[in-house]
């Protein structure tokens, strides 16, 4: 689960980080209020959105006055913002954060991330703030600090003296950005964060260290047990086919193409949009029902997916283990008679119960094709989705 | 042989009592496994599926000589048992909840290093379908129909693309010696490279399949071992070649990841480190086939 930049401030100021002052604004007068009690002559009013790179995409303005603070927030609230990571759709801004802007003299780059290869939380540095960080990483990987921590003993002192040392930092900023990288990580670990990241953190014309912008990203495994962050989801950043898709155990992401899947296990879903492509096709989403999914679940499923207008036919492809193969067809049978679907549907179910499975399929009346295999189901659809078009345009080519 | 488990091995059930492990200890029972009791901390004493029920793993082992368990309990606690049977001695734990927090997962894998490498335990999963060695034992959900036995080693990330490994295997009157789900998770219990140790050292087993998915350097660090040691071939698969990138925020995850983290990417390493890699998931079996035909000596390695 994301989070808003002014929520992963908030969250790390009670970890001892320090951030500028600021506070968050719903609406351009309520940003007047803030930056008035905020004091000061500059202040940034930054679109809160969950994304990076908010500034290139104009969604950061800085201000010298009331007034500049009134129309950056009026000509930001209800903005549709397009970044690398929202994708071309954008995000609608609904929020704004109103802070005090700060002279800056170095930038630096701090993350904190689950690394998978050593299995435990590690720490990134780089001298060299700003956005560019990916390249830099790329071109220049000795230039990186890392430290891995050990998990039972949490981030030591020194390995936090080492990094902000190694960011040729003075003696008075390294004992300030040290009390930030332990904030840091005591916030990752007590929070059970998958990412936190705090680029810039940049020192200020006066020697202070301070985290200008910062993400945070959270183990959705573990938000059973931190209430304080659950709170912090904001739906109105979410797909809502993928939010509702959550609510029904699935696990679902929408992607470009036009053949709807429905799939059980991550594995075999990426295999079989691979075998559409190999086909000839596009997958128009991911879609995972778990594990032991119920004919209900299973229509849930179907519905979710036939709900996106970009979908021209369906594949369902089930290789039960804990899942049952008559469950799924029921649940197909229902989901394709209540939406009355018009669209080729093909079917590959195998693994357990798929006798059964099969023959509710057969006597349910449900125009359908019928797959044995992977390769088939791909094949099959892909052909199913061509002829269906041939068929509408010659159709509509005997209207005009 | 076959590696990890076989008909003789004595297996516990963790959360014995709940319906999901109800119904697959049937199912594990019926295909042979020697499921010897199970676990539910509050219902010791009383009998289920007409095997002894214990309180403490501590005392099922102590009772039944149990060396292998299977754990069923919700994520929140699973961490907690996978760490009990460890202290108590069982040698192998297969894990199949989901959803159990990273950073349980991390304490639980400093939790098994504490024990000296003789006793200490291997842990399979979690989030995953478990293992099979096909006609002997099943400590998983799979449907063990689908598995013939054979000459041919299976290890997976994902437990369904693995049945449909091993389904099209069987069609072509390809077996398998042991299969073994290790789960899709960020961090798991054993990787794929600790799976092709056991392969390489087992003599039953002639070839290897190895299934990978996005994410992680696990099958690239799998490949490498490989190369460098195994004398058996290995055939590979990376799932999620057409998968779109993530939208993750932030840079933290790419920065450390690098390379390797494609699809493409691990499928391009395992073919530059000399592994034969399935061009589709649809000829998973037909490529399994070729290789065990065209099957060369390779160097002889020292397996350590």
């Amino acid at each position: 689960m994301d989070i808003h930049e002014y929520q992963a401030k908030e969250l790390l100021a009670g970890f001892g980080v320090a951030i500028p002052r600021g506070g968050v604004a719903y609406s351009p007068e309520q940003a007047v209020y803030r930056a008035s009690e905020i004091g000061g002559a500059r202040w940034a009013v930054k679109a809160q959105i969950h994304s990076g790179a908010r500034g290139k995409a104009g969604g950061i303005k800085l201000c010298s006055n009331e007034d500049e603070v009134r129309t950056a927030a009026k000509a930001l609230l209800g903005k549709k913002l397009v970044t690398h990571q929202t994708g071309p759709e954008g995000r609608v801004v609904h929020r704004l954060y109103v802070e005090q802007a700060v002279p800056i003299e170095r930038e630096i780059y701090l993350g904190l991330v689950l690394d998978r290869k050593y299995e435990r939380i590690a720490v990134v540095a780089s001298p060299e703030g700003g956005m560019e960080i990916e390249e830099i990483a790329k071109a220049r990987p000795e230039s990186l600090l890392r430290e891995v921590i050990e998990p039972a003993v949490g981030m030591t002192a020194f390995q936090a003296r080492e990094i902000a040392f190694g960011l040729k930092l003075t003696p008075t900023q390294v004992s300030r950005a040290v009390t930030t990288l332990m904030g840091a990580y005591r916030a990752f670990r007590d929070l059970d964060a998958t990412m936190v990241e705090i680029n810039p953190l940049v020192v200020t014309a006066d020697g202070q260290v301070l985290a200008l912008d910062c993400k945070m990203t959270f183990d959705d495994n573990a938000l059973f047990r931190r209430p304080t962050v659950s709170e912090l989801r904001d739906y109105a950043e979410e797909d809502p086919r993928e939010a509702q898709a959550a609510e029904f155990g699935l696990n679902y992401v929408a992607l470009d193409g036009n053949i709807g899947c429905i799939i059980n296990g991550a594995g075999l879903a990426m295999a079989t949009m691979d075998m559409i492509k190999h086909a000839g096709g596009e997958p128009a989403n991911f879609l995972d029902v778990g594990g032991g999914a119920s004919p209900e679940r299973v229509a849930a499923a179907f519905k979710l997916v036939l709900s996106d207008p970009k979908i021209e036919a369906m594949l369902v492809n089930i290789f039960a283990g804990i899942n049952r193969c008559d469950w799924v067809a029921q649940g197909v049978v229902q989901a394709a008679k209540e939406t009355e679907l018009k669209i080729p549907l093909v079917v590959r179910l195998a693994g357990t119960n798929v006798e059964e499975g099969r023959k509710i399929l057969q006597d349910s009346g449900v125009p359908l094709i019928s797959a044995d295999t992977l390769a088939e189901a791909a094949d099959r659809v892909v052909a199913a989705l061509k002829s269906s078009r041939v068929n509408r345009t010659s159709a509509g080519n005997g209207q005009a | 042989m076959s590696i990890l488990i076989d008909e003789k091995t004595p297996v516990l059930v963790q959360g014995f009592t709940g319906d999901k492990a109800t119904f697959h200890a049937k199912e594990m029972i019926a295909y042979g496994t020697n499921v010897v009791g199970g676990v539910t901390p509050g219902k010791g004493g009383i009998r289920h599926l007409d095997r002894p029920v214990f309180n403490t793993v501590k005392e099922a082992v102590r009772e039944t000589g149990a060396t292998a368990s299977i754990i069923f309990v919700p994520a929140a606690f699973c961490a907690d048992s996978i760490m009990e049977a460890a202290d108590a001695g069982v040698r192998l734990v297969c894990t199949i909840t989901d959803g159990i927090p990273a950073q349980d997962m991390m304490m639980v894998k400093r939790y098994l290093y504490r024990f000296p490498k003789e006793r200490r335990t291997t842990m399979i999963g979690p989030n995953c379908a478990g293992l099979i060695s096909a006609g002997r034992s099943m400590l998983g959900i799979m449907p063990g129909n689908i598995y013939m036995r054979g000459n041919v080693g299976l290890v997976t990330r994902s437990g369904t693309l693995g049945y449909e490994a091993a389904a099209q295997m069987k069609e072509l009157g390809i077996g398998i010696t042991t299969s073994v789900g290790i789960g899709g998770d960020p961090i798991n219990g054993s990787a794929f490279v600790d799976i092709l140790k056991l392969f390489e050292n087992d003599p039953e087993t002639e070839a290897v399949m190895m299934i990978g998915e996005i994410g992680g350097p696990q099958e690239a660090e799998a490949a490498q071992w490989a190369q460098e040691y195994m004398t058996k071939p290995v055939i590979g698969y990376v799932a999620g070649l057409t998968a779109p990138k993530g939208r993750r925020m932030g840079h933290a995850g790419a920065i450390i990841s690098a390379f390797g983290d494609t699809a493409a990417e691990k499928a391009e390493i395992m073919r530059s480190l000399g592994l034969t890699v399935a061009p589709s998931p649809s000829e998973l079996g037909t490529t399994v086939r070729d290789a065990l035909a065209t099957k060369r000596p390779k160097r002889k390695a020292v397996v350590q």
